[in-house]
């Protein structure tokens, strides 16, 4: 991505302190935190300018290191008592801008919360810090025959209190579950700096399920200082299928029939011919890069379970019209099939300058319609789109491939872009499966939702935040964006809910 | 009954309501009337008659369904396909309704294993207080748009909404399924379960009643004779019969007189000795009878990071659910206006303050 092609763009700047706010509030935040944990300096805030979604950069105020949670809590109130927002950030792996920082505002990098507090086998939780690496847990877990299901591909840098805060995804998510599911109790500061419980270490908790809530909730809510996680006895065996088809169509319908079938498969992941040919060239998996689809489909559990589906799940392939199926023989063959699908981003960065990777779902049965679209808006906007998804649960992935030093490309891979989450929505599903909305996708949410549906997402934000200072500006658009973006009509200025406060 | 969708009529009963500060008792099935407190609303928003499966395609693993669709309607529909709702919910009654499982957010044998309600919920049509049915979740499995006030919604005892139209994820149901016993005291089975919970097999249950341990195992042919193998123990002939006997509690241990109280704590908690136990999800789940202070069986569950609820033999006055932290009822009654404003749905249903 080159620098010319960054822009703050259209994202509303929010009030600039003055130089006297400002002195005042380092001052009170420099009593607050040791002198390495308060970053000011022009230089020492650029590494801090965006998250994964680098092609919008702006620089934080500054930005607070806390180690803890009375820091933590400190720096809130101190923040509240100015009317000085604050972004809550953990490894910047986002890609929606979740984690966008604010140019009047704190960020709050949790990133020296990077202790693993406990394992406690015999309950199978383990108790972390926010800042702890997803795949960290399931490192530390292992040797007890445990592990942490959830597996975003950024799982070797991510870190959990960013899992929790967008509801990650990952591979395993139709047989294991989202965050959500993997989780059982936060500790989250407030803005107000008051500490909260929220869940328990039993399977569920008296009152309302906020922890339900809170997870996905994208740092709108409070700042999770620890986490409580699920852990899973290691399955006994993973075996892994590919499988090949000379339609996209076909490889959908022989994902419908696995399910139908009664196997639940641990991964099930669809690529299509671009990808096939990208990831080939990149690693040499030895795809059959003739195909216009592949599946890859994992089974695990116990050594016999694992026979009995594998060789069912196998059978069906065939009888769906797969040219090929091939069953990895060894383990470094099931890994070989992965290597392929787990290095297709990079792999699509080879072939093209830049790309920008959408996240939708839709209900399976959309899956051959959806693909047609989608070729049919490659072609309107002149974008070459390769697609990778997690076939069993319907989340897509496309890929649209354009050079940022091409005027005007980034311009209209973001319009393809949104018309495809648009596309989405109108076969039944939503705009964002696993990456959140952050700024990435504001627009988008007012195709997904309507007005009084917003306006009820905005009252709950006021719930726990009725300052509105948490992550301003994400997940929720107001209702003058959408007016603005051509999704709601407006008659004669009049919104619905006139009486309620517009955020 | 014929399925009818109620949806206007009931967007402006509530709307009325509202308007009138006159709050309602949701009702469906009225099958969990005992569960939690009384409503202490006298003016009842009939939602039984807004019935009717909206969408079923057994290889979305989505049913979709009004609120008062008959949970036996819906285990038929599922049944016919080979699949089921993966938490196994009671249904305490032939009325039960599928809003009435997900408002309650009870879950039956299965729920340490397969997730309880929320669990499975993917979206909801849900009424708020000002009459507007609003949508939230869907029908897609992986969904992170927006605020999640679907699965917010279950178990809140309907305080927050009526839940118009449900999604929920369901599973196949294994082909085979066996349970094996052991005669154990609770301290063996305890501990058998523990270690059971971190093996790989292929279980989908456990339960004590004090005398034995039963452990059910769910799955193919050739997975359920290793499991066996693996487990030992005598096999139970009527394992089905049984582990519906544990989910509608109509299994020889409930018919105590004693109020009835359910802990919900951390699977490997030692023996609590508050009373008569049955114990259930790998130790996470105890059903006690005991007519000991709230506050001692309050105490002694959160003494081991978990919380109590007095499930039956009480006369809807008294709280029944663990008494929260100031806060987080503060977060609780705010959320609820945030919803609710004026209070229109289930007062006091779930706690006193709102």
């Amino acid at each position: 991505m080159t620098a010319d092609a960054l822009r703050p763009a259209n994202l509303e700047e929010p009030r600039q302190l003055g130089e006297a706010e400002k002195r005042d509030l380092v001052a009170a935040l420099r009593a607050i935190l040791p002198g390495d944990a308060l970053l000011i300096d022009d230089e020492a805030l650029r590494p801090y300018e965006c998250d994964g979604l680098a092609a919008y950069r702006r620089k934080p105020l500054l930005v607070a290191l806390p180690e803890t949670v009375e820091q933590v809590q400190e720096i809130l109130r101190t923040c509240a008592a100015r009317d000085v927002p604050v972004v809550a950030r953990g490894a910047g792996t986002g890609l929606s801008g979740g984690a966008f920082p604010l140019s009047n505002g704190v960020l709050l990098v949790m990133a020296r919360f990077n202790k693993i507090l406990e394992i406690d086998a015999d309950n199978r939780v383990a108790q972390v810090q926010p800042g702890v690496r997803n795949l960290a847990i399931t490192e530390a877990a292992v040797p007890l025959g445990l592990y942490y299901a959830p597996d975003p591909s950024s799982q070797i840098a991510c870190s959990i209190g960013g899992n929790v805060a967008e509801n990650a995804g990952g591979v395993h998510c139709l047989k294991y579950g989202l965050t959500v599911h993997n989780i059982q109790q936060v500790k989250m500061v407030t803005m107000d700096g008051e500490l909260v419980t929220i869940g328990a270490q039993s399977l569920d908790a008296p009152g309302f399920d906020l922890l339900a809530l809170v997870t996905g909730s994208e740092g709108m809510l409070g700042v999770i200082v620890e986490v409580t996680v699920k852990l899973l006895p290691k399955p006994e065996r993973a075996q892994a299928l590919l499988a090949a088809f000379s339609t996209v169509e076909q490889a959908g319908d022989a994902v419908a029939a696995i399910i139908a079938s009664g196997v639940i498969p641990a991964g099930l992941e669809m690529m299509d011919n671009p990808a096939i040919r990208a990831a080939e060239d990149f690693v040499k998996a030895g795809y059959p890069v003739e195909a216009e689809a592949i599946l890859l489909c994992e089974i695990d559990g116990t050594d016999a379970e694992v026979s009995e589906d594998i060789m069912r799940v196998r059978e069906l392939l065939l009888a769906q019209g797969a040219t090929e199926v091939r069953t990895a023989k060894d383990e470094a063959e099931r890994l070989r099939f992965w290597a392929g699908r787990k290095a297709a981003f990079p792999a699509v960065g080879r072939i093209s300058p830049d790309y920008y990777c959408m996240d939708g779902t839709i209900p399976r049965k959309n899956l051959g319609a959806v693909l047609r679209h989608i070729n049919e808006l490659s072609d309107e906007f002149g974008l070459k789109v390769a697609n990778v998804f997690h076939a069993g649960d319907g989340n897509l992935h496309p890929l649209i491939l354009y050079d940022s030093a091409t005027p005007g490309e980034l311009d209209k891979a973001e319009d393809l872009g949104g018309r495809i989450l648009e596309l989405c929505v109108e076969y039944g599903g939503t705009v964002t499966g696993e990456h959140g909305v952050g700024i990435e996708k504001l627009n988008q949410m007012c195709s997904q939702f309507d007005a009084a549906e917003l306006t009820q997402f905005h009252a709950v934000k006021a719930a726990f935040d009725p300052a509105g200072l948490l992550n301003p500006g994400k997940a929720v658009p107001t209702l003058h964006r959408c007016a603005e973006f051509g999704a709601m009509h407006v008659h004669h200025g009049q919104l619905p809910h006139p009486e309620l406060p517009r955020f | 009954m014929a399925d009818q969708d109620l949806t206007q009529e009931l967007c402006e009963r509530v709307r009325v309501a509202a308007k009138s500060g006159t709050p309602l008792c949701i009702r469906g099935g009225g099958t969990k009337d005992f569960y939690g407190r009384q409503c202490a609303a006298t003016d009842v928003l009939d939602v039984g008659s807004h019935r009717g499966i909206l969408s079923y395609e057994p290889t979305e693993l989505v049913l979709t369904a009004r609120c008062g669709t008959p949970l036996r309607e819906v285990r038929a529909a599922l049944a016919e396909k080979g699949q089921q709702l993966p938490f196994e919910p009671p249904a305490f009654g032939d009325e039960a309704t599928l809003g009435g499982v997900v408002a309650a957010g009870l879950a039956g044998p299965r729920r340490a294993f397969a997730g309880g309600v929320r669990d499975s919920l993917l979206g909801v049509r849900l009424l708020n207080g000002r009459g507007e049915a609003l949508q939230f979740g869907g029908q897609v499995m992986k969904n992170v748009a927006g605020y999640d006030l679907s699965r917010l919604s279950a178990g809140a005892m309907g305080t927050l909404g009526v839940l118009l139209e449900l999604s929920v994820k369901v599973l196949p149901k294994p082909a085979f399924e066996r349970t094996v016993v052991f005669a154990l005291d609770e301290e063996a089975a305890l501990e058998r379960m523990k270690a059971l919970a971190r093996s790989p097999l292929v279980i989908t249950a456990t339960a004590h009643d004090g005398e034995s341990l039963y452990v059910r195992a769910c799955g193919g042919e050739r997975a359920l004779e290793a499991a066996e193998q693996a487990l030992g123990g005598d096999p139970l002939p009527e394992s089905e019969t049984f582990w519906q006997s544990v989910r509608e509690q109509t299994h020889g241990f409930f018919a105590g007189e004693l109020p009835l109280w359910r802990l919900s704590v951390p699977p490997a908690t030692p023996a609590l000795h508050l009373g008569p136990s049955f114990i259930e999800w790998s130790g996470a789940q105890r059903w006690v009878f005991s007519d000991a202070p709230a506050e001692t069986i309050h105490t002694a569950a959160s003494a081991h990071g978990g919380h109590a609820t007095l499930f039956r033999g009480h006369d809807g006055a008294v709280e029944v659910f663990q008494p929260l932290p100031e806060k987080l009822m503060q977060i609780h009654r705010n959320v609820k206006q945030a919803i609710d404003p004026v209070g229109s749905f289930n007062p006091g249903r779930m706690y006193s303050e709102f």
